[in-house]
């Protein structure tokens, strides 16, 4: 009842990543950007990583938006920072999957780690996207770089 | 508990149902409302016994769906006291009437270095599409501004609108601020320049009793689905003497008057207009919501609203860390209230109403230059219709006094409680 179901949401580890977040800032001679915005709400990510070597050597983030939204970018750049390319497209893809209700595998949720957390956002469904903004700017990122 | 404006609220099965374990309490009747049975039924009606295609066939069926449909055209006529059925035109939308204005009509009139008159606080549909005609033409795109209350600035108005405009539209009433804009006075000085008015009807028709004829607009445009009809209906009013001259958007059937192989000519205003098999159903359903707000009476409905406004924007303003934008004049603000609580995102504030069962918006709503104009991203809206209740506002008062608690305190403490 009420407003007991928020806590579902907003577990302590989201609320402590919205109001301080890990990475927040822009990065020094980042390998790639990409800013993305949700024009239903006007949340804006900018994500910025530096790539080393095939390894997210740096990464980092800016721009506004809910608790969400700001969390889940937060938590991401946490699990990302010092991961290769390869396993870091894999833990977006599972956290993609994750955030929709899917399941993933128990080696995929324990490297998401906190960001797993992310993932009662599934029975929310007017707030996937707001989980997904930093996640899906970050892809793109990344397919650029192993493109490139 | 209340039932609304006449125990109206009885007559709209929707609200009685329980959202996330509480009873629903719906607020977000600027985005659309809620349907009476009265409408519902007379779609039924018209599809278990009278559905056809109109202005075609020579059969009963025909004959009825055609007379229903025109009919629904003359009731609307009535309703914002528009001189003739020849001058409502059947749309998608408001935004589709806007469209056609100025695509139509708005770049045909447009010549380059003239100027279109808008303001801060309108809706994309009319913005956009007038950054198109000024686009296509060469001509300027202004902005009358706001004043610290968020009213319309009317000494902005008179400076920006000058001899070089050929158009101004400006909302009759804001889907952000809560305010009513005084479109009377502004078509006067359009006029004095010898420029169109255009007013967007969307926010004010299903509240107040609208007469385009006092108003001297010279178009107005408005949507069923925000007064009672269901999505896909909407209304374009012009002067009869505007849609003579206007050339119609679409083209193909129904429209036409003669067809040969080379060229066309149309029927005459409003038919020619509407290509194509139109939304039937919807018109006339449209047709059955004006009559049951008529029943209710537009001068009841607005007192209605005005005493849940009167209630509930005094208390609302009182909240801490809250602000609320438009005028917290009660006398000067609509059943639209839009607000943000200081260090809360609006969709945060949101989700929280939500978990109370509480239906409000949160976002742009389709407002980004007003946004950016008030230096905010999104705000949360509330916004009233006829059959909320002074229950449900204070539901909503207690209700952001509870989402705030939990984001002040973090999730510990309502863990505890559960």
């Amino acid at each position: 009842m009420g407003l007991a179901k928020l806590n579902e949401l907003y577990k302590t580890v989201i609320i402590d990543n919205a109001n301080y977040p890990r990475h927040k800032g822009q990065i020094a001679d980042p390998t790639g950007e990409m800013q993305l915005k949700n024009p239903t709400c006007g949340d804006l990510i900018k994500v910025s990583v530096k790539v080393d070597d095939g390894k997210i050597a740096d990464v980092g983030f800016t721009g506004s938006g809910c608790t969400i939204s700001q969390a889940s970018a937060s938590l991401m750049t946490t699990v990302l920072m010092g991961k290769d390319v390869k396993t870091a497209r894999r833990l977006i893809l599972a956290f993609s999957k994750l955030i929709s209700g899917g399941d993933i595998d128990d080696e995929d949720e324990e490297l998401l780690g906190d960001a797993a957390i992310v993932g009662s956002v599934a029975e929310f469904p007017t707030r996937i996207k707001c989980a997904a903004l930093a996640w899906h700017a970050m892809d793109e990122v990344l397919d650029k770089t192993q493109k490139s | 508990m209340s039932k609304g404006l006449n125990d109206s609220r009885t007559d709209f099965p929707i609200l009685d149902q329980e959202v996330n374990g509480e009873p629903l309490v719906y607020l977000d009747n600027a985005a659309t409302t809620q349907k009476p049975v009265s409408v519902l039924q007379t779609i039924m009606h018209y599809y278990e016994h009278d559905n056809a295609n109109v202005h075609r066939g020579v059969h009963t069926l025909a004959e009825r769906a055609t007379e229903q449909f025109e009919a629904a055209r003359d009731k609307v006529a009535a309703f914002i006291n528009a001189p003739s059925r020849k001058t409502i035109v059947y749309t998608r939308s408001t935004t589709e009437s806007l469209n056609w204005i100025a695509s139509s009509f708005g770049n045909a009139m447009v010549n380059e270095g003239d100027e279109i008159v808008i303001s801060e606080l309108e809706h994309h549909s009319n913005v956009v599409p007038w950054q198109q005609v000024a686009k296509n033409q060469h001509a300027t795109l202004k902005y009358i501004g706001l004043t610290a209350d968020g009213e319309l600035d009317m000494d902005d108005a008179r400076k920006q609108i000058t001899d070089k405009t050929k158009i101004v539209a400006i909302a009759h009433a804001s889907n952000v601020m809560g305010v009513v804009n005084p479109i009377k006075e502004l078509a006067q000085l359009a006029h004095a320049h010898n420029a169109y008015m255009v007013a967007d009807g969307a926010q004010s028709t299903p509240h107040l009793k609208v007469d385009v004829q006092d108003l001297d607009v010279d178009f107005y445009a408005f949507s069923g689905h925000k007064m009672l009809a269901p999505t896909g209906i909407g209304i374009l009013y012009g002067k009869p003497e505007i849609l003579d001259e206007m050339e119609p958007t679409q083209f193909g059937g129904e429209m036409i008057n003669e067809v040969h192989e080379q060229a066309a000519d149309w029927k005459e205003s409003p038919w020619k207009f509407e290509a194509g098999t139109p939304n039937i159903s919807g018109a006339i359903a449209l047709g059955s919501a004006i009559d049951y707000l008529n029943n209710l009476g537009m001068d009841n409905i607005s007192a209605y609203e005005q005493e849940l406004v009167d209630y509930t924007l005094p208390k609302l303003t009182q909240i801490d860390g809250i602000t609320v934008y438009g005028p917290h004049d009660p006398a000067k603000h609509t059943g639209v209230l839009s607000f943000n609580l200081e260090g809360l995102h609006p969709h945060d504030v949101a989700t929280g109403l939500d978990m109370d069962g509480i239906a409000v918006r949160a976002g742009h709503h389709c407002a980004q230059p007003l946004m950016e104009y008030l230096s905010c991203e999104a705000t949360c809206r509330a916004s009233f219709y006829f059959y909320n209740t002074k229950e449900e506002a204070d539901r909503l008062l207690d209700a952001l006094n509870e989402v705030k608690e939990f984001f002040a305190n973090g999730t510990s403490k309502a863990e505890r409680t559960v």
